[in-house]
């Protein structure tokens, strides 16, 4: 009844091309960024605020990030969080090496580095592809482990093999506290969003898309398979190495060799799984999930009461998030964001439905 | 007209590679010969979970990422049963658990999800090894488990005739890679000779061609899953008495995914082949190359095992995109 098109006329061509075309979906985004920006710093605890929102934000830009890769260039990688400890790392030796750069300065040179370490691993996607290119993209995975851990240059030749960093200061803008923390990562995420929004509408997306429904017929009508897959490679993993330094700065402050490794990246591949592949909201929505429930897993014996060892714990959460992964994958193969279309259309509909 | 230039250079240049150490005089022939026995019996044991792979992929399309999760639970069953009953027992048993295993799977898995993407079926498959992982854990335990087989471990000194110091072998790895070849031949003899063999070929080639003549696809998944099982099980009782039954045999069994990219992922011939390849190629690179790399780069520790069974597999498949035995890939609009 309230939710629908009807009257809304698209009488100029900006009118017909802006990203949120119905007036509802303005109002209700404007009202989400208000709360995000004002509402929630001035209510959430500092105990939210860390542990759960700020891994929710750097992580939904990685999951863009692989959304882009996976869910509209069709390239499966099992790998991501290679580029993301490739991101981590940049950032922290120009931090270390040329201090009087600004961090958003080395923000932007770790995702290039990273996007640079992308093209290379990318490279086998013009041969292989399907499932083989996923066992590929282990090899970038397993290989960035060994460097970090094993190449001393590259952890300022600290004795443990770990690295800490120093605190983030811009323009005078000292980011220390939680709320800060989380009102940057909120700006850095939202530009990545609109970025990635535009990428994706735009002929580059449109060729993304094409390369992912049939790249045979692609190249056909004249796209490009080496640019396409290259770019797509390239700009997913300069969103998971912008994504990593962040996660290395500011989630963890110093981080240990492996602090990237592959259940990271199998994280990233349920985040777009169960949010839904080929959808930026889905990527919000599949990195929630995967932050809160083992929070919310870890709560569960508490609330029952069942004293349960830490161990049984979680081999227990184990078990669960298996069970919910492929209940999702039964359920609703195309994710959260696919459940959350439906809910609109029901929305649009309503109350008469006939 | 193939090229094959590319595959010969490469095939080459591994040989070279495997030669350079006895060329450079770096090592004497009998340590050599230790290093190319280990490597092949490891090479054994991811033949064996990448056959289980193979199996699956080529029957039901799907790419099981839970083989080494199956591995490990089929282990950790075999060694906490056998603490209570006779080991043969013990295995017979968990060949039960491992059917049952395979049956549930078909029904809460793959039957829903038939006609999805193979993205979906791979999630699908992390998921069942996130709940084998832990399942397995809380009902068997978490600890470091040992199947004894009875097979004495200390090594005997061969050929010390030949070479100076004679070279040493374990007996245990012997009989490993005789149950490994015992357990292909009768594979091959099942998919081969029987009318379940065929059917499951059939299903292979073509699921509605073979549906479509009667065979039934919901029967022949649960086999091929079985089979995949009894597979695992026979992979995780060598490594479990190999190495100890826990939990890092489902990380080891990670290894598998290079030995069947590289051997092409619907092909049995190509696992063992494969295997044997990663086996022997990562150990003379931990062994031999592993040192080089610390002295010229000045790295913290060698390890570059971890990671060379990918970058093998991956310019393996730079040069041949479907693996040594793969089926060719031929893209039609």
């Amino acid at each position: 009844m309230f939710y629908r098109e009807n009257g809304q006329f698209k009488s100029t061509y900006a009118s017909d091309l802006q990203m949120l075309p119905i007036l509802q979906d303005r109002v209700l985004m404007a009202g989400l960024l208000a709360f995000a920006f004002v509402a929630v710093p001035l209510l959430a605890s500092n105990y939210l605020i860390l542990s759960i929102l700020i891994p929710f934000l750097i992580l939904a830009v990685a999951a863009i990030g692989l959304n882009l890769l996976v869910g509209y260039c069709g390239q499966i990688s099992i790998g991501h969080a290679a580029f993301m400890s490739v991101g981590a790392y940049a950032a922290y030796n120009l931090a270390l090496r040329v201090p009087q750069l600004n961090f958003l300065v080395v923000l932007v040179l770790a995702g290039l580095v990273a996007a640079t370490t992308g093209i290379l691993f990318g490279v086998p996607s013009l041969r292989i592809k399907g499932l083989y290119l996923a066992v590929a993209t282990l090899a970038a995975q397993f290989f960035m482990d060994w460097l970090f851990a094993r190449v001393k240059w590259f952890t300022n030749y600290s004795s443990s093999g770990s690295v800490s960093t120093a605190p983030i200061e811009m323009l005078g803008w000292k980011i220390d506290t939680p709320v800060e923390k989380y009102l940057f990562l909120l700006g850095v995420l939202i530009v990545f969003t609109l970025v990635a929004k535009n990428l994706v509408r735009s002929h580059i997306g449109r060729e993304w898309m094409a390369m992912r429904d049939m790249d045979v017929a692609a190249e056909v009508i004249g796209i490009r398979p080496v640019y396409a897959k290259l770019t797509a490679f390239a700009i997913s993993a300069f969103y998971c190495g912008v994504a990593g330094a962040l996660w290395g700065f500011i989630h963890l402050g110093s981080w240990e060799p492996l602090a990237f490794n592959l259940s990271l990246s199998l994280n990233l591949l349920f985040m777009i799984i169960i949010g839904g592949m080929g959808s930026l909201l889905g990527s919000y929505f599949g990195a929630a999930f995967i932050v809160a429930l083992p929070i919310i897993l870890d709560q569960i014996p508490l609330l029952l009461g069942v004293p349960l060892s830490t161990a049984a714990a979680s081999h227990l959460a184990f078990m669960i998030f298996g069970v919910l992964i492929v209940f999702f994958l039964v359920v609703e193969p195309h994710g959260l964001a696919r459940l959350w279309a439906i809910g609109k259309e029901k929305l649009r509909l309503w109350p008469f439905p006939h | 007209m193939r090229k094959h230039w590319p595959v010969i250079t490469l095939c080459a240049a591994l040989l070279a590679g495997l030669a350079a150490p006895l060329a450079t005089g770096a090592t004497g022939p009998g340590f050599y010969v230790e290093v190319l026995l280990g490597g092949l019996m490891a090479g054994v044991l991811y033949s064996l979970v990448a056959l289980g792979f193979a199996l699956i992929f080529k029957a039901s399309g799907v790419f099981n990422f839970a083989q080494g999760a199956m591995v490990l639970f089929a282990a950790l069953a075999v060694a906490r049963l056998a603490e209570r009953m006779p080991l043969w027992l013990a295995i017979l048993l968990a060949m039960g658990i491992m059917v049952v295993l395979a049956w549930l799977i078909e029904r809460l898995v793959l039957r829903p999800l038939v006609n999805q993407e193979s993205v979906a079926l791979l999630m699908a498959t992390l998921g069942v090894t996130y709940f084998l992982d832990g399942f397995g854990q809380t009902v068997w335990g978490s600890d470091i488990y040992e199947i004894e087989l009875g097979i004495p471990k200390e090594p005997v000194m061969v050929l010390d005739k030949l070479f100076q110091g004679g070279i040493l072998v374990n007996k245990e790895d012997f009989v490993a890679a005789i149950v490994a070849a015992t357990l292909v031949l009768a594979l091959a003899l099942f998919f081969q000779k029987t009318p379940t063999g065929r059917a499951l070929r059939a299903v292979a080639d073509d699921h509605q061609a073979a549906q479509s003549i009667g065979i039934p696809l919901n029967r022949i998944w649960v086999i091929v899953w079985s089979v995949a099982g009894v597979v695992a099980l026979v992979a995780g009782v060598i490594w479990g008495s190999k190495l100890g039954v826990q939990f890092s045999i489902s990380q080891v069994a990670l290894k598998a995914l290079p030995v069947v990219i590289l051997g092409g992922f619907t092909s049995v011939t190509g696992s063992i082949v494969g295997g044997l390849i990663i086996g022997v190629g990562e150990k003379m690179a931990e062994v031999f190359l592993g040192p080089v790399l610390v002295k010229a780069f000045d790295l913290a520790g060698g390890g570059i095992e971890n990671w060379f069974a990918y970058v093998l597999a991956l310019l393996f498949l730079l040069v041949r995109p479907e693996g040594l035995f793969g089926e060719k890939i031929i893209d039609r609009v």
